[in-house]
């Protein structure tokens, strides 16, 4: 026989309380989480593959394209990573096109939490939050994984002090992982809180916080019902962003989970008029799929959602393919891989 | 949920220079079209005896190209082509040789596919997406799917050695000018009939094209012949004492007619009219699917869909939700140009049938249906109706019982199942019904209480040459599609 | 002078690529009056070990293809062979000793056989299936689905059997493709060459690597294997006649492999031929309003 579902009473995370009621418990959770509206793959797939077919031309091409490198988050996840790697990516994120300074800087680099350090003097004085009060301040954030990442699989405890270790070095936004094993087993309430333990090991000295994406890996939770129900556990327990993957599980990103999530996000600001971040990472190479995510966003939750403070593109080589279409439409002629920077 | 959003939160911001994508036309250059068009009988273009007249583009209201006009002077000598090259080659021609034929059209229309699309959008006013995505790829499946069952006619379903009927007049709407072409010349011709058929006064541009395919593929002369011109042309097509089978689709008041005409005569038919199609929405629907859903039902090719979703049956205690979900997401459907690839909403087909939109649209109002009206800026020349939504409206109002045949939605509600299938069977016609729920039971239990030609759970408008489709009651007789569409062509072998 | 040719290296065909047998054997194939044509490679057990392998990769994208997806892959594969017909005449004149026309005849029915079979992708399911009335409160549905991994043994030319080296090949190869199986088959031994020849045609079509595997060789070597093979669902002796195939088929059982017996010459086109390699699935689901 299946136990019963705990009781147990969950930390008062503010959205959850405002929207399940003040006496938290695993069993109001679940039943809340149980309780979203099913997802139907084939429709939803459809959806996502009919938004896939807009087409966009000239004006709006290039707007697209100096608009996707303004979201990347330029990222170097590797077991090889070195500070001069890591040096050579700022670079990049800094100056994406030597040839063409027009092109707008990245909004963060994403580096394991031990680089922080070196991100962020790599940085200097280009470190900072890259919206300002006038839109664009040019400057690019630093962002760590965290959490055992990309697995997860430690106690706790090592998570928490992954996390606070990387926000103490400079860190301006944290990408954690939820616990894909407690999630699948119905362990809602652990992951719950987890969420809410590593969003307050975000808190920096002087009160701030680091902005906290919750990576689902949607490519384990497999089906999309799973991923709704994750999604709205995140924004629960305090995620600033909903983030589909890690990178390091096939599949990672796709159109329809990103739809899926969007809808989520738009489903939050519905009820409550907050407005949360979605990340789609991983599996993003070039800039004709870029545009149909930008194209998903824009036609699910409305343009206002295509800033650096509420959508990311996690991507690596995704970059370089949107400068060489840059290139291409202010040349004219096809680009190579010759005419934009290794790093 | 909480109502404190409105919907227009959620619309596009519209001004800024991305979600105005910049036009993306399909080029014309692909299609080479004449500036008249004759009759296609016996294999050749001729002239047609009647006065000619001027086929436009709905969405501009420019000339395209002169058709011809067919007398019963010129049905009479289509017929006798067709029921030559009846007798002499296609009754001749072993089943594996007609399918051939079919696979050869199949693949000639997949060629041209573009070209098609093109000269459709063009016509017709539909979305050049759809007719790109939906019309043309259906069209050269339906003969691709027929062209393998003309050597296979013993597995039809009707004994070993079934006969085809002979010639067959064959008469088709506006709304999917190709696409029901393919519908009844492929099981036709793969049967072993020869045709006639009379596109739509409107809309006859890619019939002529298909006669310029029928060539290339050099199908023998005779077997499909295509006579243009306006009602009185397909009157005397379906009257003619030399055809032995009358595929008829458009409104319920013409095949009614039909019925009345070939009474006695031993014509075989099939009919596909009018529908008024109920799509029923429970509370445990997947929801953001669920409202796909009925855009996709009633706003696919701006609603000229016989089996459009035109009456939402929502259960009362999502009602709110769903309407305010579904107002959000029209506002982002782009209306405009046809031929734009990024366009969701084309034009009315005909400043009549805008003209019929509108009444019954004033009428809803009247009755006192709550109207709203997606945002969006109506062209200056051509036909447009913006995407339009009535709301409380009660099951005896007019613009809840007769087709409108354009994007207009009423919404309607229901508390239980059995509340829900009543009011779905409460009306003539009988075409489609769509169901949306993740509860495959009550799913099945409600299909099996529908009177309804085809029934769509948590999907609508899909079409396929393997599924059946047809209609109850006043929505016509026969199917179209599958094993069954093949036996309309059909008659028990001896 | 005449222009001296470069002849082919016939090899197999096994996960849409050509490698040698693996065991570096090949075997001399001569005209029908005797004289040296053309090795070919001769597979072992291994190289069938090798098919399987491919086979089961291919097997669940190839049956999860649409119908009418599938239906169009066969119908280009005769749209191909129509464009190499003469090649084909050629080596069946030089293989079987044919006059120009019955060497046309049998590439024509070779290429007729495809047309019919590829008609039947989206239509078997409509005939072998249907929807049952049970009693009771139940939607009922039986669908044909494709078994797996079929292993065939082709047509094989003899002294007492005429060979149709193409046709035969072609007329086991395009039922079992129907469903959705992928086929691992041992070509005929004597007249291999338009085997491989169709392995290219194969190779250029859309068929998607790994759906055909086509291994020339040894028959009576290759098929015990086959036929113990766990992984293979299914086993069409058509062309084992002359192979000891009643232990074939009880090496078979042992998995319980659907077996189709020997038939001499060329099978005619059948609906059964495409059924023999299906399951038929029953799937019942409740019906309730409430």
């Amino acid at each position: 026989m299946q136990s019963p579902i705990p009781s147990a009473a969950l930390a008062p995370a503010e959205r959850a309380v405002r929207m399940l009621g003040g006496d938290l418990t695993e069993r109001s959770l679940r039943l809340h989480l149980e309780g979203l509206s099913g997802v139907d793959a084939v429709g939803l797939e459809q959806r996502a593959a009919g938004l896939g077919t807009r087409s966009i031309k000239t004006t709006s091409k290039a707007w697209a394209l100096d608009k996707i490198i303004e979201l990347i988050d330029l990222t170097t996840l590797e077991g090889a990573d070195t500070p001069g790697k890591v040096r050579s990516l700022v670079a990049k994120a800094l100056t994406p096109d030597p040839s063409d300074l027009t092109a707008p800087r990245v909004a963060a680099v994403c580096v394991y939490g031990d680089m922080v350090p070196d991100a962020v003097a790599a940085l200097g004085a280009a470190h900072g939050d890259p919206v300002n009060a006038s839109g664009r301040s040019g400057l690019v954030s630093v962002a760590a994984v965290a959490t055992a990442f990309p697995s997860g699989r430690a106690s706790l405890r090592v998570k928490l002090a992954d996390t606070a270790d990387a926000v103490s070095n400079g860190a301006d936004e944290i990408d954690m992982v939820i616990d894909r094993g407690a999630f699948l087993s119905g362990r809602y309430g652990e992951v719950f809180e987890q969420i809410v333990a590593v969003k307050e090991a975000c808190r920096r000295s002087d009160g701030s916080y680091a902005s906290l994406k919750v990576i689902l890996e949607t490519g384990e939770l497999t089906t999309y019902d799973n991923v709704r129900r994750a999604s709205w556990l995140a924004i629960l327990a305090g995620g600033d962003f909903i983030k589909t993957s890690t990178g390091k599980v096939a599949p990672a990103a796709t159109l329809p989970v990103t739809l899926l999530m969007l809808e989520v996000v738009r489903d939050w600001y519905r009820l409550t008029g907050e407005r949360v971040g979605v990340k789609p990472a991983g599996g993003i190479r070039t800039s004709k799929d870029a545009i149909k995510y930008l194209v998903t966003v824009a036609e699910t939750v409305g343009e206002q959602w295509l800033q650096p403070h509420l959508f990311r593109f996690g991507a690596s080589s995704l970059l370089n393919d949107v400068l060489l279409q840059r290139q291409k439409l202010s040349t004219g002629r096809y680009s190579g891989p010759d005419y934009v920077t290794l790093d | 949920m909480a109502k404190d959003i409105v919907p227009s939160d959620l619309a596009p911001a519209g001004a800024t220079g991305f979600l105005d994508y910049a036009p993306a036309p399909e080029s014309t250059s692909i299609l080479h079209l004449q500036k008249s068009y004759g009759l296609f009988i016996d294999g050749a273009f001729v002239k047609g005896h009647g006065r000619p007249f001027a086929s436009i583009s709905p969405a501009t209201e420019k000339h395209i190209a002169e058709i011809a006009t067919a007398t019963p002077k010129d049905v009479d000598t289509a017929v006798a082509a067709a029921r030559r090259a009846y007798d002499k080659t296609w009754s001749k021609l072993s089943g594996a040789d007609r399918g051939k034929y079919l696979f050869r059209i199949a693949r000639l229309v997949q060629e041209r596919a573009r070209e098609l699309a093109v000269a459709e959008s063009l016509d017709n006013g539909k979305p050049i997406k759809e007719s790109r995505d939906v019309d043309v790829p259906l069209v050269a499946a339906w003969f691709f799917y027929y062209a393998g069952w003309a050597d296979k006619l013993d597995h039809a379903g009707l004994g070993a050695n079934p006969q085809a009927l002979g010639v067959a007049a064959q008469i088709i709407p506006w709304n999917f000018p190709l696409l029901m072409l393919a519908w009844k010349i492929a099981p036709a011709l793969a049967a072993g009939n020869t045709v006639v058929l009379k596109p739509a006064e409107t809309t006859s541009l890619t019939a002529l094209l298909f006669a310029e395919i029928v060539q290339q593929a050099e199908l023998p002369n005779g077997v499909v012949n295509i006579v243009t011109g306006a009602g009185e042309t397909g009157a005397s097509l379906v009257r003619h004492p030399d055809v032995n089978k009358v595929a008829f689709t458009g409104s319920t008041a013409v095949g009614r007619e039909i019925a009345k005409a070939v009474a006695g005569t031993g014509k075989k038919v099939t009919l596909e009219l009018g529908g008024k199609a109920a799509n029923i929405v429970f509370d445990d629907a997947p929801i953001d699917q669920a409202i796909e859903g009925i855009v996709n039902g009633i706003f696919f090719n701006q609603g000229h869909v016989c089996c459009a979703g035109s009456r939402l049956l929502v259960q009362e205690n999502v009602h709110d939700e769903v309407v305010d979900r579904l107002k959000a997401r029209l506002a982002t459907l782009r209306l405009g140009d046809p031929l734009d690839k990024n366009t969701d909403i084309g034009a009315i087909n005909s400043r009549e049938q805008l003209d019929r939109i509108r009444e019954l649209s004033d009428i809803g109002e009247a009755e006192g249906a709550e109207r709203w009206t997606a945002p969006c800026v109506i062209p200056e020349n051509g036909f447009w109706f913006a995407p339009t939504i009535f709301d409380n409206v009660s099951t005896s109002s007019r613009i809840a019982r007769e087709e409108i045949f354009g994007p207009v939605l009423s919404v309607l509600t229901f508390r239980t199942p059995a509340e829900a299938i009543a009011k779905a069977n409460n009306t003539p016609y009988g075409l489609s019904a769509g169901i949306w729920s993740d509860k495959g039971s009550k799913i099945l239990a409600v299909a099996d209480k529908l009177r309804a030609g085809v029934i769509w759970a948590n999907t609508f408008n899909r079409f396929d040459p393997a599924s059946p489709f047809g209609g109850y009651k006043e929505s016509g007789y026969g199917r179209e599609g599958g094993r069954q569409g093949l036996a309309a062509y059909l008659k028990a072998g001896k | 002078m005449a222009r001296l040719a470069v002849p082919k290296t016939y090899k197999l065909y096994i996960g849409g690529a050509f490698p040698r047998s693996e065991s570096g054997r090949t075997y001399e194939v001569a005209t029908a009056k005797g004289a040296f044509l053309a090795n070919a490679a001769q597979a072992s057990r291994k190289d069938a070990r090798d098919a399987v392998v491919a086979a089961r990769a291919a097997q669940s994208g190839w049956a999860n293809a649409t119908a009418y997806n599938r239906g169009q892959v066969l119908y280009r594969i005769a749209e191909l062979l129509e464009g190499r017909r003469a090649q084909f005449v050629d080596e069946l004149r030089a293989s079987e000793g044919l006059s120009a026309a019955a060497a046309a005849q049998q590439v024509d029915a070779a290429i007729d056989t495809w047309v019919w079979y590829a008609g039947w992708t989206d239509k078997y399911a409509q005939v072998a299936g249907s929807g049952n009335p049970v009693s009771g409160p139940y939607f009922n549905l039986s669908v044909p689905e494709p078994t797996g991994v079929v292993a065939i043994v082709a047509p094989q030319g003899s002294a007492s059997e005429k060979p149709a080296s193409l046709l035969g090949l072609v007329s086991v190869l395009a039922p079992a493709l129907v469903a959705g199986n992928t086929v691992v088959v041992v070509a005929d031994q004597a007249h291999p060459l338009s085997a491989i020849s169709l392995a290219e045609v194969l190779a250029t079509s859309d068929v998607p690597g790994g759906v055909v595997n086509i291994l020339t060789g040894s028959p009576a070597e290759i098929a015990p294997w086959l036929a113990a093979h766990a992984d293979v669902n299914a086993l069409d002796l058509t062309g084992a006649g002359e192979l000891e195939w009643i232990d074939l088929q009880i090496s078979a059982a042992d998995t319980l492999k659907r077996v189709v017996e020997p038939e001499p010459g060329v099978p005619a086109r059948s609906l059964n031929r495409i059924l023999a390699f299906t399951e038929t699935k029953t799937v019942w689901h409740t019906k309730a309003l409430i």
